[in-house]
């Protein structure tokens, strides 16, 4: 911890606020004692019976997090692989389906999102799919497909379509008066306006719809791979088939990671786009 | 209290040989609803007449205010001028053509600057121009924007975006934008109203000062009595609403180049603004009693 060291020849005015005052600092020192006593909680725990029989203990864990971590890529058969690949083959699964949910709600969000006829028609179609648990189309997608990785695929497309064309068509439908009013008053033709000032105006609310469908495609994949048979969802359910916990433990903890990673991604995009603009 | 309709009308006749922008009886109402479903909901609302009766002439090059109370349809009539808010009857006159929507030959500066966020200063002005003139070339659409934005008093901002500028660069680059597709007439619909009170009077002496160099007819909502008595020709007092209407037209008859307190000095400074003082609250007092009333 970066706590205790002090900096000497410090000049006055910020000799009043010395380092272990600092929030950051404070955050930082707070997360890593709750982090310690949840560890030694947890070691002494599994060390004298507390849980149930089999519960691996922390130092357990954590080598065995290391191990997968230090060895991602190696293939002995399908039932067998580095988490590397079946982190990367979950990855391919959630890009291909997310990447097609988006070129079609994008553009058809923008459509929907520039007539009012076209809101008031394709509106039921979107409140009735929407709320439908990414999992109830599996059996369809099985029986349509014939072919599991195409299942995958169409799960993630299905689910992650609906945030970001529900966002695309309120932010597009929802663009300041003010800026249509200049648009106008410039006599800008009705293509010169959507391309140059509605698509830009709606673009936070576009990047927070992909970003939630982001979420969504990353918690789905998980779920749809135990039945599957390979990526991350299905290391877990294979692990579970081999009573083995810490694998499972490590595979959870890599799975919220990769999570994280990709929710930071598009939180800086929507940054990026934001231009001052809260969303 | 108000000219008599036959009499304005001859004289919008006899004016509008000169005029560049002539408004002849022109009335705004909001329809009410009145259908069967909103009478068996019980959510009927009778028409709503803002402003009628509206007779005014503008000769070019001049600098006309519109003042009047909170809620007189000031902003009604500009809009019906930009184009972007339908005429109910009557008829606004551009150079003798009826205005039939919004067009690049009136500028528009907007209240709450309506610059587009995601694009820099240089680009605001930018889309404005190649909207207006797609086939400029790129050399003469560069000349005009830096022409601008040095009018504006903004060179070295051009790459900044406008959450990075104050409100008084803010208008300015507004201001800027109106001004660089040439418009024949710039309407300026409260442009300081949403500054503080030293920028605004800062602004104000920017607009004057670059009224000398281009003088444009401009067109301008207010609410400030000093601001309209510093930077207009012409001051358009209008009645409380609802049907509002021209209650009055006062000539500015200060000499320009003005400044704050040269126009101070003027014989004729403190009696127009007593008269300007007493019809807005006046004015003003009526829309109070009436809410209380009411």
């Amino acid at each position: 911890m970066a706590a205790s060291h002090s900096t000497p020849g410090l000049i006055g005015a910020e000799r009043q606020t010395p380092l272990w005052q600092n929030e950051n600092v404070k955050a930082f020192a707070l997360f890593m004692l709750s982090l310690s006593v949840f560890l030694l909680i947890w070691e002494i725990g599994a060390k004298s019976g507390w849980f149930v029989k089999g519960v691996p203990t922390a130092t357990e864990t954590i080598k065995e997090f290391w191990w997968w971590v230090t060895n991602p890529f190696y293939r002995n058969g399908p039932n067998d692989l580095g988490i590397g690949w079946n982190l990367l083959i979950s990855l391919r699964r959630v890009a291909i389906g997310y990447i097609a949910a988006s070129l079609v709600a994008v553009p058809l969000g923008i459509l929907i999102g520039i007539s009012p006829v076209a809101f008031k028609a394709f509106n039921p179609y979107v409140q009735l799919l929407k709320p439908i648990s990414p999992l109830a189309w599996l059996p369809l997608g099985l029986y349509l497909l014939r072919d599991s990785e195409k299942t995958g695929v169409f799960i993630i497309f299905i689910s992650s379509i609906w945030p970001t064309l529900i966002n695309t068509t309120f932010g597009v439908a929802n663009v300041n008066q003010d800026y249509l009013d200049v648009s106008k008053t410039l006599g800008a033709s009705r293509l010169r306006t959507i391309w140059k000032v509605i698509i830009p105006a709606a673009l936070p609310n576009i990047v927070s719809g992909l970003r939630i469908s982001m979420g969504i495609a990353w918690l789905v994949i998980v779920a749809a791979e135990m039945l599957l048979g390979t990526g991350l969802g299905y290391f877990i359910w294979n692990e579970w088939n081999n009573l083995s916990i810490p694998n499972i433990l490590v595979a959870i903890f890599i799975i919220g990671l990769t999570g994280l990673v990709l929710d930071s991604l598009f939180a800086a995009l929507e940054k990026f786009v934001a231009f001052g603009r809260n969303s | 209290m108000s000219i008599a309709p036959v009499n304005a009308i001859d004289l919008a006749n006899a004016r509008s040989q000169t005029a560049q922008l002539s408004i002849r009886q022109v009335a705004k109402v909001f329809p009410g609803k009145k259908d069967l479903l909103s009478k068996l909901t019980g959510k009927t609302r009778r028409d709503f007449v803002a402003i009628q009766d509206i007779n005014l002439d503008i000769k070019p090059n001049t600098f006309v205010s519109i003042i009047g109370p909170s809620g007189c349809g000031k902003s009604t009539l500009l809009n019906m001028i930009a184009g972007l808010s339908p005429i109910t009857s009557g008829e606004i006159l551009l150079n003798g053509a009826p205005i039939a929507g919004p067009g690049p030959d009136r500028g528009m500066v907007f209240q709450n600057y309506a610059l587009m966020p995601w694009m820099t200063v240089e680009e605001n002005l930018r889309f404005a121009v190649e909207t207006v003139e797609p086939k400029i070339s790129a050399k003469k659409r560069d000349r005009i924007i830096k022409e601008h934005i040095q009018l504006v008093g903004l060179a070295g901002a051009e790459r900044k975006h406008p959450h990075e500028l104050s409100g008084g660069m803010r208008q300015r680059v507004g201001i800027a934008r109106a001004l660089a597709i040439n418009p024949q007439i710039l309407l300026m619909d409260e442009p300081f109203g949403a500054l503080d009170a030293l920028t605004r009077a800062f602004l104000q002496e920017e607009v004057e000062r670059i009224w000398e160099q281009q003088r444009k007819t401009v067109i301008m909502i207010t609410h400030s009595i000093e601001e309209a008595l510093l930077l207009s020709d012409r001051i358009v007092m209008m009645t409380r609403g609802p049907a509002a209407r021209i209650d009055e037209i006062l000539e500015v008859p200060f000499p320009r180049p003005r400044n704050r307190e040269t126009i101070q000095q003027h014989p004729a400074y403190q009696s127009l603004k007593a008269e300007m003082e007493s019809h807005l609250f006046r004015e003003t007092r009526a829309v109070e009693a009436e809410r209380v009333g009411g």
